[in-house]
């Protein structure tokens, strides 16, 4: 297959992604305003028992990444499940293109719309709640978040894959990664709080080291006390982590689509 | 009578039909952990902000409350919310929502019976995250007013349920947002109810707001009725009997609300030809 082919096929998995977004103007508020209700609680739960003002930072820096770990859950991880209900998948299959390029072009698409998103959330929460947001090092502080970002789509072309086998429990398996990965990555608190094993184990999702990261660099002081990794080694492990993922989607694609294949999961099935 | 009967069927074949659909897509170990693992997450989110910051901890006088509210809010989340989400999983998803229509028995019924469901799941975590804040977080509860408990815990469940259906109806006239109505809901409950602060903290329009929503004062009562305080000090004028009183209130004008509303939607989508929409989204 020709790299042509693979480009085209990236361009136009994401291109109804990014335009979805514009076609229905009312979803980008909505998208930006429900978030900010859980987020404005947790502002208002540090408020109850005195935080300093950066914690209302960390909760609203936490409730916008909580957008991209819900659309690379949602998004990507059940995406094939989706397109298995509406009888899209089987086209996807017989498609003479690259399942990696249909996948990625899913990443790059849904990761542009939801920054609009999470671009959203920050804005607005960071005036109504009037948060410092200072970056001390702005180069690096883009760097985390794009390696970040490339390191959780890295694991949502994984889970893609994986799901593939799955039927209704992929929904509820979305579903049940939200409040535990939540509390694991440390969306809403610093991760070092649940002591350094469990974050440790944690940093499988790259969220959990990019907040760690983003934290240090937006709030240094404060996270003297509550860093979890120099934010050096949390970029090389960020690296490390983006590279494993997308070679892993890669032969788990592969792996699980076969599998799928030979057990007949590839198409609705009573589930 | 006979429209008694079918209110009734409605309502045991949409129980059945929920409890199946919420239970067994995996083995009932599996279920079981996730029934655990959901509930407990949310509260140690908490759990865990509070150990970072309050002075004291666990010990700080606010955490029982916040974590009382947080746990019931887990009703408010599954029924008020699932409810309506039933209208967009039967109609989108499953593509049943027509032939729920085409059976022998009464819609109402049948989406009570789905509230139904989702309030057993509900009280699985509801129990279990309690019994994870008493074993392992030291959460004492003293019963202080069991009466208040037993009749102010099904009034509320009772008034969620009524919401419930008036979003479902609302849904049912939704295209591209009816997935989303019920989470905004009880995601706006979350904060304007002072579920997890107190609601002096909010500004005053928002609190104002959040007086004149009936989940506020049905959290309240359960605080005062398990821990034997209430966490918001504009309630605390009220008796208990006049918090029971304002639920009581609130789910007869919920019953009222929810059927009116829902039976206008019912005959627009009927006429619109909404009853078998699939939009796609």
């Amino acid at each position: 297959m020709s790299w042509r082919t693979f480009w085209r096929t990236v361009v136009g998995r994401a291109y109804p992604r990014f335009i979805g977004v514009w076609r229905e103007k009312s979803w980008v508020v909505f998208d930006v305003f429900f978030p900010l209700l859980q987020v404005s609680a947790y502002v208002y739960i540090y408020r109850a028992i005195g935080a300093p003002p950066e914690f209302a930072g960390f909760a609203v820096l936490g409730g916008a990444m909580i957008a991209y770990w819900m659309n690379v859950l949602w998004s990507m991880a059940s995406q094939l499940y989706w397109e298995k209900e509406s009888g899209n998948l089987q086209l996807y299959l017989i498609a003479p293109t690259s399942r990696m390029a249909i996948l990625l072009g899913m990443a790059v698409g849904g990761l542009t719309a939801t920054t609009v998103r999470a671009a959203g959330v920050i804005l607005v929460g960071a005036l109504l709640f009037r948060i410092p947001l200072q970056v001390s090092h702005g180069a690096l502080f883009f760097g985390v978040f794009l390696l970040t970002l490339v390191a959780l789509y890295g694991l949502g072309m994984l889970l893609s894959s994986v799901f593939l086998l799955w039927g209704r429990e992929a929904w509820h398996l979305s579903n049940l990664f939200m409040e535990p990965v939540y509390l694991f990555s440390g969306f809403y608190f610093p991760v070092r709080a649940l002591g350094f094993w469990v974050a440790l184990a944690a940093s499988v999702i790259p969220i959990t080291l990019g907040l760690d990261a983003l934290r240090q660099l937006l709030y240094p002081r404060l996270m003297e006390q509550f860093r979890f990794l120099p934010v050096e080694t949390e970029l090389g492990i960020l690296a490390g982590l983006a590279v494993l993922f997308i070679f892993l989607a890669h032969r788990g694609l592969r792996f699980f689509e076969d599998l799928a294949r030979r057990e007949g999961r590839l198409t609705l099935r009573g589930q | 009578m006979r429209r008694l009967r079918e209110a009734w069927q409605g309502f045991k074949v949409g129980t059945w039909l929920g409890w199946q659909i919420e239970s067994n897509w995996t083995e009932p170990f599996l279920f079981a952990i996730y029934s655990v693992i959901k509930p407990v997450a949310g509260v140690l989110i908490l759990v865990f902000m509070y150990l970072v910051v309050a002075q004291g901890g666990l010990q700080n006088p606010l955490f029982p409350q916040v974590f009382l509210g947080t746990t019931f809010y887990l009703y408010v989340v599954n029924v008020l919310s699932g409810i309506s989400w039933t209208v967009t999983d039967d109609r989108e998803h499953y593509g049943m929502l027509k032939y729920a229509y085409m059976a022998p028995m009464h819609f109402y019924g049948y989406l009570l019976g789905r509230g139904m469901a989702k309030t057993l799941v509900a009280t699985i975590s509801v129990l279990i995250t309690l019994a994870f804040g008493i074993v392992f977080l030291r959460v004492q509860l003293s019963f202080r007013n069991p009466g208040l408990l037993l009749v102010g815990l099904p009034l509320g469940l009772a008034a969620l349920a009524f919401y419930g259906i008036l979003l479902a109806g609302v849904s049912l006239l939704i295209a591209r947002h009816g997935w989303m109505v019920g989470d905004v809901v009880a995601g706006g409950l979350y904060l304007l109810c002072g579920t997890a602060f107190p609601l002096s903290l909010l500004p005053s329009p928002f609190r104002a707001l959040g007086l004149g929503l009936p989940p506020t004062y049905w959290l309240e009562a359960l605080r005062r009725a398990l821990l034997g305080q209430g966490l918001h000090p504009e309630l605390s004028a009220l008796s208990d009997a006049q918090l029971l009183l304002i639920l009581t209130g609130a789910t007869v004008l919920g019953i009222a609300l929810s059927v009116g509303i829902f039976r206008a939607a019912e005959r627009v989508a009927a006429r619109r030809g909404l009853l078998d929409m699939q939009t796609m989204y």
